[in-house]
């Protein structure tokens, strides 16, 4: 295939800050969700609020903070909060439109193990466990999950779940009355998904440009249910590359 | 009350003892490396240690085997990677076990509110069909007495024997200011049985009077104070000098190989008698590499009720 352009990490990129178009605030990741808001903020999302889990509502980074504690996101916030408010205030209550979720594996129905590779008191490979997922899954109004796609990582069955997504049984998730019903996208490097309202299941809305059906199937434990009316992702524009490439990545840490 | 003012040396002797549970809390921000590496020093062991993000500070300190336990909620190095000291004790038992304890980050916090409101327990809405209830029985569910009977999931007091706090200001008494990210040091302070405040620099009580909603923890529940500038490095103080990433990054390499680890904790602490001879060692440049420059708030006026 030629060079379309761009990377994978870029259109990922693209693809997740044109989900945040209205939204209000987001609680931010590190890494690429850090890339998505900020992008999202100067196209679809003028108005956006970035909430840091280290207590900082309202931040403007003048820089790409390393990590969600970074001094950068205090100075010329609207807000520094303790955790306690935070999680209690903020998130429990309900006022946290958007949250970024990632993990080492995720299942058909999105929930997430960050926590163990292998059994939990016999670790094959012991991960940072939930920090503060557990209740972003649970409280944040929606979900969205950014992540490669592979055998390993997309598969039948979590070896550990550490945050709820959906049950299978939407009945059931209706009647759970949180603030959030599991992840609701899913933003690969071949594809976009959504998940469907009868089954909550992930289900392929969109390929990345160049990406076949067959590529997403040898990349996931689960045979993918895919829309009837299965599109192409849109790649990024010339205006979100610019963006991306001079303003909040120059130095293509996580986009190259 | 009056001045508590000791070296970090005394009050980690005194005050810090073999089979504590110690708590050096602070997300990302303020965490006193410099009392971590003291307690290295003078090889304390058998510590219960507990911290939402153990971060590297905690992988030096199981590094050097001055653990027996860990309570936490995310085990990683923030915006890198992993732990690798800790990884290592727990997956393989290398070089021996690691018991540990963990929570979410929601639940963490509401242990030591619990604690520092003497509560029997605290309740939350989290867990609901996570399996970290199943590996950790201190997580537990009860319904709301009250009409609706919601489930919620509670979670035990954490009451530390010590918990150390950084903070920029203080005075000699321990009533001390912090600015920029909060975490849960108040939390985990008025939690704790003993608390030792290290600060940037010792103020006049004055200070501390002009503005007195900054104040984070009181004397009243303070047992020692510490003057320790840079005593967070690489973690870092808001105004008086930046994370130092490289260290970070540089962390992950290190601790992947346990005698790169040893021959660190040798150069860098063992081999040091205070946290003034690091500051010495690590050279003047570098930490004017990592000054901001100012952006100061601007003043409020309180008011003069005579």
């Amino acid at each position: 295939m030629s060079d379309p352009g761009y990377t994978k990490n870029e259109i990922m990129i693209a693809a997740s800050a044109r989900l945040l178009a209205g939204v209000r605030n987001c609680f931010v990741g590190v890494g690429l969700p850090n890339i998505v808001c900020n992008l999202a903020q100067r196209t679809v999302a003028p108005d956006l609020q970035l909430v840091y889990e280290s207590g900082v509502f309202g931040a403007r980074p003048e820089r790409l903070p390393l990590s969600i504690g970074d001094p950068t996101l205090v100075s010329g916030s609207t807000a520094v909060t303790s955790m306690f408010e935070l999680f209690a205030y903020y998130l429990q209550a309900g006022l946290i439109d958007v949250a970024f979720l990632g993990g080492a594996q995720i299942d058909r129905y999105g929930n997430l193990n960050t926590t163990v590779i292998g059994d939990y008191h016999r670790p094959k490979v012991r991960l940072p466990g939930s920090g503060g997922a557990c209740e972003i899954a649970i409280h944040a109004r929606k979900v969205l999950v950014i992540m490669r796609q592979a055998q390993r990582s997309f598969v039948d069955e979590l070896h550990f779940r550490t945050s709820p997504g959906h049950s299978g049984d939407p009945e059931h998730d209706r009647a759970r009355g949180w603030w959030g019903s599991g992840p609701t996208n899913v933003v690969t490097d071949l594809g976009t998904y959504g998940f469907d309202e009868e089954t909550g299941e992930m289900t392929l809305l969109t390929l990345h440009p160049g990406v076949t059906l067959d590529q997403v199937r040898e990349n996931m434990g689960w045979e993918p249910k895919v829309a009837p009316d299965l599109g192409e992702t849109p790649p990024p524009t010339p205006e979100e590359l610019r963006l991306i490439r001079e303003e909040l990545d120059p130095e293509g840490v996580y986009t190259s | 009350m009056g001045n508590k003012v000791t070296t970090m040396r005394d009050a980690i002797a005194e005050l810090v003892r073999d089979g504590d549970t110690v708590a050096i809390e602070g997300f990302t921000h303020l965490i006193c490396f410099a009392a971590g590496h003291e307690i290295i020093r003078q090889r304390k062991r058998d510590l219960t240690l507990a911290r939402m993000t153990p971060d590297v500070i905690y992988d030096q300190m199981i590094g050097a085997g001055v653990a027996r336990k860990l309570i936490f909620s995310w085990l990683g190095n923030p915006g890198v990677g992993s732990l690798h000291a800790a990884r290592r004790r727990i997956e393989q038992q290398d070089p021996e076990p690691l018991e540990i304890e963990e929570y979410s980050h929601f639940g963490m916090v509401c242990r030591y509110v619990a604690g520092a409101a003497n509560l029997p327990f605290f309740p939350i809405r989290s867990y609901y069909e996570s399996d970290i209830p199943k590996v950790n029985p201190n997580i537990k569910w009860m319904r709301s007495p009250y009409e609706d009977g919601t489930e919620v999931a509670v979670v035990p007091p954490l009451r530390p024997d010590v918990t150390i706090v950084a903070c920029q200001r203080a005075t000699p008494e321990g009533d001390a200011q912090i600015w920029g990210l909060l975490g849960c040091q108040k939390e985990a302070a008025f939690a704790a049985d003993r608390v030792i405040v290290v600060c940037e620099e010792l103020v006049d009580e004055s200070v501390i009077r002009r503005d007195p909603n900054r104040t984070v923890i009181p004397s009243i529940i303070v047992d020692a104070v510490v003057e320790q500038p840079y005593s967070c490095h690489p973690s870092f103080a808001q105004g008086y000098y930046d994370r130092d990433n490289a260290f970070y990054l540089k962390w992950d390499e290190i601790s992947r190989d346990p005698e790169a680890l040893d021959a660190w904790l040798k150069e860098w602490v063992y081999d040091l008698e205070s946290h003034a001879d690091y500051i010495e060692k690590m050279g003047p440049a570098h930490w004017e590499s990592l000054k901001p420059e100012p952006a100061t708030s601007g003043e409020v006026n309180y008011g003069r009720y005579a």
